[in-house]
């Protein structure tokens, strides 16, 4: 099965941080990600920019409308995903827990919707 | 449905849910042949009387439904999906569980995937009374004081979660376990803690929830003795190299006697406990009379081939037939054990199973018959798959052709 794994944290919390913590958790993203393409269960993954920069599309009547900001303003925001293959949500849950934002923020666990 | 049809279901829809969910990898599927199945006995058993084993005889007619109703679903959607699954069931070589080591048992599987951490405990609760106790979706309603439908949409959304999200029908690995136990023993004591604040109200149904919680704490209790007794020997199983041990060969002095002790006190209490013995205790009590043995000529082998013989009754497999021929040879001796062991692989279930060639070997070897031991062996060879069990019995083959 492909699951997505979206990394939520608190933006505000994450840019205070001073640099050689940020450069140890950029250097800690490397070596999960080297370790998830090793093992096969790497599909796609990329970091965001910040939420402000998001845009957020609608159609209502017939009319777009497009406006700032995300979806919905909360206390974590999205900033980077996976999309990993995995045997099941056990071993989907396994490989979220070693991202190194579910230290800080939170992982959620989403399965692809197969088309079958 | 009757009296006797009731009763029937109450003790075995859970079991034999259980089974057929791993046998045809769907839980909606397994329910639907589930009830099917109890259709097909509420009409035969009422003219030809009940079999003798009703769990086989369910689990049996419930894995046919299962495949009719995957063919007239593909007649219908001409989903190549439902015939794949139907080819597949049907194809199904030895539908038992394997190795008696492993607690990988059907009903524990389904508890813990009810009792998943992915799931709400609301939906937890709902779907072990539901699926484990065999409880109608009324009577989990009314034990709830909730409405029928409420109920209902929890267990469709928590099954529907089960199957989307890819949650595992397995027991946990040893290095979650633990961790997972302790979910389920959560999810249990919510159930008696529901029934128990309103156990003075004149709602039985209220009071079968403290009776389900204690059956099911006892099964776990049951299931940990098994689990004590079978990890006491995990060191001695292996060597450095990774090759396997067998009992005979193993050191005890590398079995966990703390482990073994604590096993042993669970599985006294199993047995002295009234009603009949689950197949969990019965499985503990014989690990536990090899816990019990200093050395392996001290085993009492007699004892080990009653309690396969109630194991047999309670929880019939091939699998269990084997291990009770095996221990049959020990007492009657070899000649005894491969007759039954010869009928056994007449019956054809057991085909891909490499321990039944590899215990005839050993028949065979014994009686002094060298050639058929050795085409029995080869045999085995060739039919296992795991490395270390490939390692095993090319040394035994060594050692009978040389």
């Amino acid at each position: 099965m492909q699951y997505l794994l979206l990394i939520y944290s608190n933006e505000a919390e994450f840019s205070a941080l001073p640099e050689p913590e940020l450069t140890a958790i950029m250097g800690d993203y490397g070596a999960f990600t080297q370790s998830i393409i090793a093992s096969g269960a790497f599909k796609a993954g990329d970091r965001l920019e910040w939420a402000s920069t998001a845009t957020t599309v609608r159609i209502r009547d017939g009319k777009t409308s497009i406006t700032d900001g995300p979806f919905a303003e909360t206390r974590e925001q999205l900033g980077g995903y996976y999309m990993i293959e995995a045997k099941d949500l056990d071993e989907a849950t396994a490989i979220a827990a070693r991202v190194p934002g579910a230290k800080y923020g939170s992982v959620e666990v989403r399965p692809v919707f197969a088309m079958s | 449905m009757s009296q006797d049809l009731d009763q029937v279901y109450r003790l075995e829809a859970g079991r034999v849910l259980a089974t057929l969910i791993r046998l045809v990898g769907d839980f909606d599927l397994a329910e639907e042949a589930l009830q099917d199945a109890f259709a097909s006995a509420a009409e035969q058993w009422a003219r030809w009387g009940p079999p003798v084993n009703a769990a086989a005889w369910l689990v049996g007619v419930g894995r046919r439904k299962a495949i009719d109703r995957l063919r007239r679903r593909n007649l219908i959607s001409r989903k190549q999906l439902d015939l794949e699954m139907a080819v597949a069931i049907e194809t199904q070589i030895a539908p038992w569980p394997d190795g008696d080591d492993t607690f990988g048992d059907d009903m524990l599987r389904l508890i813990f995937t009810c009792c998943h951490p992915a799931l709400g405990v609301d939906a937890q609760v709902a779907l072990i009374l539901n699926t484990v106790c065999g409880l109608s979706v009324e009577a989990v309603a009314r034990a709830f004081l909730a409405h029928k439908e409420t109920i209902a949409q929890r267990l469709v959304r928590a099954k529907r979660k089960i199957r989307l999200a890819g949650i595992p029908y397995e027991t946990p690995g040893p290095e979650r376990i633990e961790a997972r136990v302790e979910g389920v023993l959560a999810a249990i004591y919510l159930v008696f803690n529901e029934g128990y604040a309103a156990s003075s109200g004149p709602d039985l149904m209220r009071g079968d929830l403290c009776r389900e919680a204690i059956r099911l704490a006892r099964l776990m209790i049951e299931l940990l003795a098994l689990m004590l007794l079978h990890d006491s020997r995990r060191l001695a199983r292996a060597s450095a190299e990774g090759d396997i041990i067998l009992l005979e060969d193993q050191d005890r002095g590398l079995w966990d006697q703390g482990e073994i002790g604590e096993g042993l006190a669970l599985v006294d209490r199993a047995l002295r406990a009234p009603g009949y013995p689950s197949p969990y205790a019965v499985q503990a009590a014989i690990a536990a009379l090899h816990a019990r043995a200093g050395h392996y000529s001290e085993t009492d082998w007699r004892q080990i081939a009653g309690l396969y013989e109630v194991l047999a009754r309670l929880l019939p497999s091939p699998v269990v037939e084997l291990n009770r021929a095996i221990a049959i040879s020990m007492v009657d001796g070899p000649a005894r054990a491969l007759a039954l062991l010869d009928a056994l692989a007449a019956r054809g279930e057991l085909d891909l199973y490499h321990p039944l060639p590899a215990a005839r070997a050993e028949m065979l070897s014994r009686l002094g018959r060298r050639d058929e031991a050795i085409e029995a062996a080869r045999a085995a060879l060739a039919a296992a798959k795991l490395e270390p069990e490939r390692r095993l019995l090319a040394r035994r083959l060594a050692i009978l052709s040389g």
